[in-house]
C-alpha cells in the first residue's frame, strides 16, 4: 500500500492542519453558542449572488432560529471531530457543506461587496481554502495516527501508515 | 508485550496519540466561553449603567363609534398619501401597486396597504384647484360604502357640514387661513408642515387652537418613530451629557429633491382655478411651473427653512424640547439650481441655544449652551448622519440610532480607561428593524427613511409613520388624550423656520425675545414682508 505510506513528518503536518481547522471551528461554535445576542441574520439578508434568495429566505423570521441553531452545532461537531480524530472524514464533509454555505453567501466575485474581510481576494478566499484543505483531510484522514480512531481502529486494518 | 499495554491493549503511545485532543478541547471551550460570557457581561453591565428604556409607546385609544368624516384639501402626492393612510387609496395608485407588486414580489406596499387597521373613518369631501386631481378623488371614492363630495373653497367645505375634521396638504401659504377658519368652525385639523407661512398667522393660530375645542395637530410623523422614544429616553438618562453641537442636514442631488416636480399635460387655465391657487399670494398671470413646483418660490413655499429644516428642527425638538432658538443666523444661495427660483438651495441655519443644557458630568456651571446647525444641498446627497454631540458620548439619530463614547468622557472615564468601553466601538445600538431589507423606491424616499421620516417600527413590523401620526389625531378626537405634536410643537417649529427664512433673507442675526414671546423686531423692515420677498429686493 505504498501510496497510503506516509513519513511521519508528513502525517504531522496533516493532523496539524487538521488540528488547527477544529481548533478554529470549535472556537467559532462556542463563542456563538455562548454568545446569546449572535444570529446570523444580517450576514444570510445581505447576501450576494446567484444563490440570494435562498439565503435570503434561510434568514428569514420562520428559519432564522433554526438556521443559528444547526450552524452552532455544526460547528462544534466539526470541530470535535477533527480535534478528537474520531468520524473526521465525517467531520471534514460537514465544514465543507458550511464553509461552501458561508461563500456563496458572500462570494468573492468580482464586483460584489466584501464585508468584514481583511486582504484582497479574486475568486478564491479563506472560506474557499479553509474548505480545500478539508478536502485534504477528508481524502488522507489521519485519526488512525493522532485521535481517538487510534484506539478503537481494527488491529488488522490500518489505511494510513508510517514508515 | 502485554505488561506494557493498558488494559492489555493500548500502548502508551497509543493513549498519548489518541487523546491528544480532549485537552485541547477542553482549551478551547473554555477559551470560547470565557470570552462570550464576559463580553455579554461587560455589555450587559454597559447597558444597564446606561439605563436606556427601548420600550414603544402606549398604542393610542380604539377607532370605535361613528365614523369620522373628514375632508381633504390639496389632493396631490402628500394628499394622496395621507389619505390612504385613512384607507383610501386612489385607483390609479392601486393598479400600479398591482403592476409593481406583479413584476416585484419584495414590492409589499399593496399588501401593507390592504392589511392596514381600519380606521373607521368616511372621506367626504375634497377640494383642490386642479380639476385632474378632485376628479381622480370623486373617481375613486364613490363607493358603495362611501360617498364624497367637491367643494370649490375651504370655506364652501367647512359650511357645507360634511366633515368633522380637515387634512390639509395644500402649498404653504394655505395653511395659516385654512387651518384658522377650520378650527373656528370647530373641525379638527391635521395641517402639513411648516405650520405657517408667516409670522402673523403663527400667532393667529396660536390663538385660534387655543380657543378652539377641534384638535389640532401638525404632521410632523417623524414624532411617531420608535428610536426618538429611545432618544428621549437616552437624554433623560444623561446618557451623552452636556450637548453642546446638534448637527442635523439635508442631502439631496435628484430632481425630485430639488422640487422639479412633474407638470401635468393637462394644466391649463381652464383646469386650474388660478386665483385660488393664488390666494393671498401676489397676483401674477397663470404659471404651470408655479403651480406644480410652488415650493421654489418664497410666494407659496418656504425653501429650505420651511420645507426642510422644519423636519431636522422638530426631530431635534423632540428629542430635547429646547424649544425657541434665542438667535438664529442663516447663510446660503442659489448655487445648484439657477432656474428662476428664488428660495435658496445651499443653506446653512445655526440657531443658539445658550440657557439650554443636557445635564452635565462635570463641575457645575462649567456646561451650559447648545448650537444647533441644520446644514442643507440640494446638490449632493453624501448621507451626513445627524448627530448629537456631547460631552460624554455621540449618537447619530435616524431610524436607528448610535451612541458612541466620548475618549475624554468623564462620566465613562473608569470604563475607558479599564478598556471596558472603546471609543470606536459603540456602547449603544438600537434598530427596531427586524428585516434589514426595505425596499426603498427613490433616491428622496431613501434620505426620507434614513431620517426615520417615512417609516417606523412597532413589534418588529414597519409601519408607516404617518399612519400612526393619523391614528393618534383620530384617537385624540375620539377618546381625547395628549397629541405629540399639537399647537405649541407648531408654534415653535414655525417660529423658528421664519427666523432662519429671516436671517438668511436680511444677512443679519434674528433674536427671540422669549419674555415677550415675539422675535425682536429689525428696525426699517416689516418681517413678514420680508419674509414673502425677493432676496433681491431687499439688498
Amino acid at each position: 500500500m505504498a501510496e497510503h505510506s506516509f513519513k511521519n513528518s508528513q502525517l504531522n503536518a496533516l493532523v496539524l492542519m487538521r488540528l488547527f481547522i477544529g481548533w478554529h471551528f470549535l472556537y467559532e461554535g462556542t463563542l456563538k453558542l455562548f454568545n446569546s445576542n449572535w444570529t446570523s441574520k444580517a450576514y444570510l439578508l445581505s447576501a450576494e449572488g446567484f444563490m440570494k434568495p435562498f439565503f435570503v429566505w434561510l434568514g428569514s423570521d420562520s428559519m432564522i432560529n433554526m438556521v443559528d441553531m444547526l450552524n452552532i452545532i455544526c460547528l462544534l461537531l466539526v470541530g470535535l471531530t477533527l480535534l478528537l480524530g474520531y468520524l473526521e472524514r465525517t467531520g471534514a464533509i460537514a465544514g465543507i457543506i458550511l464553509l461552501l454555505l458561508y461563500y456563496l453567501a458572500h462570494p468573492a466575485f468580482p464586483g460584489m461587496v466584501q464585508v468584514g474581510t481583511e486582504g484582497s481576494y479574486w475568486i478564491i478566499n479563506k472560506n474557499l481554502i479553509e474548505a480545500a484543505a478539508l478536502l485534504v483531510i477528508y481524502q488522507i484522514p489521519t485519526a488512525n495516527h493522532f485521535g481517538l480512531a487510534r484506539l478503537f481502529k481494527p488491529a488488522s486494518v490500518e489505511t494510513i501508515t508510517s514508515n | 508485550m502485554s505488561e506494557n499495554k493498558i488494559f492489555g491493549k493500548w500502548s502508551r503511545r497509543d493513549m498519548l496519540k489518541g487523546i491528544a485532543g480532549i485537552p485541547i478541547i477542553g482549551a478551547i471551550s473554555w477559551a470560547g466561553a470565557a470570552k462570550a460570557v464576559g463580553q455579554k457581561k461587560e455589555r450587559e453591565s454597559i447597558l444597564s449603567s446606561l439605563n436606556i428604556n427601548a420600550s414603544p409607546p402606549p398604542p393610542t385609544g380604539p377607532m370605535s363609534g361613528d365614523p369620522i368624516r373628514v375632508g381633504i384639501i390639496g389632493f396631490g402626492g402628500r394628499g394622496q398619501h395621507l389619505v390612504r393612510n385613512l384607507g383610501y387609496a386612489t385607483n390609479r395608485w392601486m393598479s400600479a401597486m398591482k403592476e409593481s407588486a406583479a413584476k416585484n414580489p419584495r414590492d409589499t406596499r399593496l399588501k401593507d396597504f390592504r392589511e392596514q387597521e381600519n380606521l373607521n373613518v368616511k372621506l367626504t369631501a375634497v377640494c383642490d384647484v386642479f380639476d385632474i386631481n378632485a376628479q381622480q378623488a370623486l373617481d375613486s371614492f364613490n363607493s358603495d360604502t362611501n360617498s364624497i363630495q367637491r367643494f370649490r373653497t375651504h370655506t364652501e367645505m367647512y359650511e357645507s357640514g360634511t366633515i368633522d375634521a380637515v387634512i390639509i396638504a395644500t402649498p404653504d401659504h394655505w395653511h395659516g387661513p385654512m387651518s384658522i377658519d377650520a378650527l373656528n368652525a370647530g373641525i379638527h385639523v391635521y395641517v402639513e408642515k411648516p405650520m405657517t407661512h408667516n409670522i402673523a398667522e403663527t400667532y393667529a393660530l396660536k390663538e385660534a387652537a387655543l380657543n378652539s375645542n377641534a384638535v389640532f395637530v401638525l404632521g410632523h410623523q417623524h414624532r411617531q418613530t420608535q428610536s426618538f422614544f429611545t432618544a428621549q429616553d437616552v437624554i433623560k438618562q444623561k446618557v451623552l451629557g452636556h450637548v453642546s453641537l446638534v448637527e442635523v442636514n439635508t442631502n439631496r442631488n435628484d430632481d425630485n429633491g430639488a422640487w422639479q416636480y412633474n407638470i401635468h399635460e393637462k394644466a391649463s387655465p381652464s383646469t386650474i382655478d388660478w386665483d385660488l391657487f393664488l390666494g393671498n399670494a401676489p397676483k401674477v398671470p397663470f404659471n404651470k411651473e408655479h403651480f406644480f413646483r410652488w415650493r421654489k418660490w418664497w410666494a407659496y413655499g418656504s425653501g429650505l427653512s420651511g420645507d426642510l429644516m422644519t423636519h431636522d428642527y422638530d426631530r431635534v425638538n423632540c428629542v430635547l424640547k429646547m424649544g425657541i432658538p434665542q438667535s438664529v443666523m442663516s447663510s446660503g444661495g442659489i448655487y445648484t439650481h439657477r432656474d428662476g427660483r428664488n428660495v435658496p438651495d445651499v443653506m446653512q441655519i445655526n440657531m443658539e441655544f445658550p440657557e439650554f443644557s443636557t445635564g452635565s458630568s462635570q463641575q457645575e456651571g462649567k456646561e451650559k449652551g447648545m448650537t444647533l446647525v441644520y446644514s442643507a444641498t440640494l446638490g449632493n446627497q453624501f448621507n451626513r448622519p445627524s448627530i448629537l454631540m456631547g460631552h460624554d458620548a455621540t449618537m447619530e439619530l435616524g431610524n436607528r440610532l448610535t451612541i458612541y463614547a466620548d475618549p475624554q468622557s468623564t462620566r465613562y472615564e473608569k470604563m475607558l480607561k479599564e478598556r471596558r468601553m472603546n471609543p470606536a466601538v459603540p456602547i449603544y445600538q438600537y434598530d427596531p428593524a427586524v428585516e434589514g431589507t426595505d425596499a426603498v423606491t427613490s433616491a428622496t424616499s431613501k434620505y426620507f427613511a434614513d431620517k426615520g421620516l417615512l417609516w417606523t417600527y412597532r413589534d418588529g413590523k414597519r409601519v408607516d409613520s404617518a399612519f400612526l401620526h393619523l391614528r393618534e389625531w383620530l384617537s385624540c378626537i375620539r377618546n381625547g388624550g395628549k397629541l405629540s405634536c399639537g399647537i405649541q410643537e407648531g408654534f415653535e417649529e414655525a417660529i423658528t423656520a421664519h427666523m432662519g427664512g429671516l436671517s438668511y433673507k436680511l444677512g443679519k442675526r434674528i433674536d427671540w425675545d422669549a419674555e415677550k414671546q415675539e422675535i425682536v423686531p429689525v428696525p426699517g423692515y416689516d418681517l413678514d414682508e420680508v419674509l414673502l420677498a425677493d432676496v433681491e429686493k431687499l439688498a
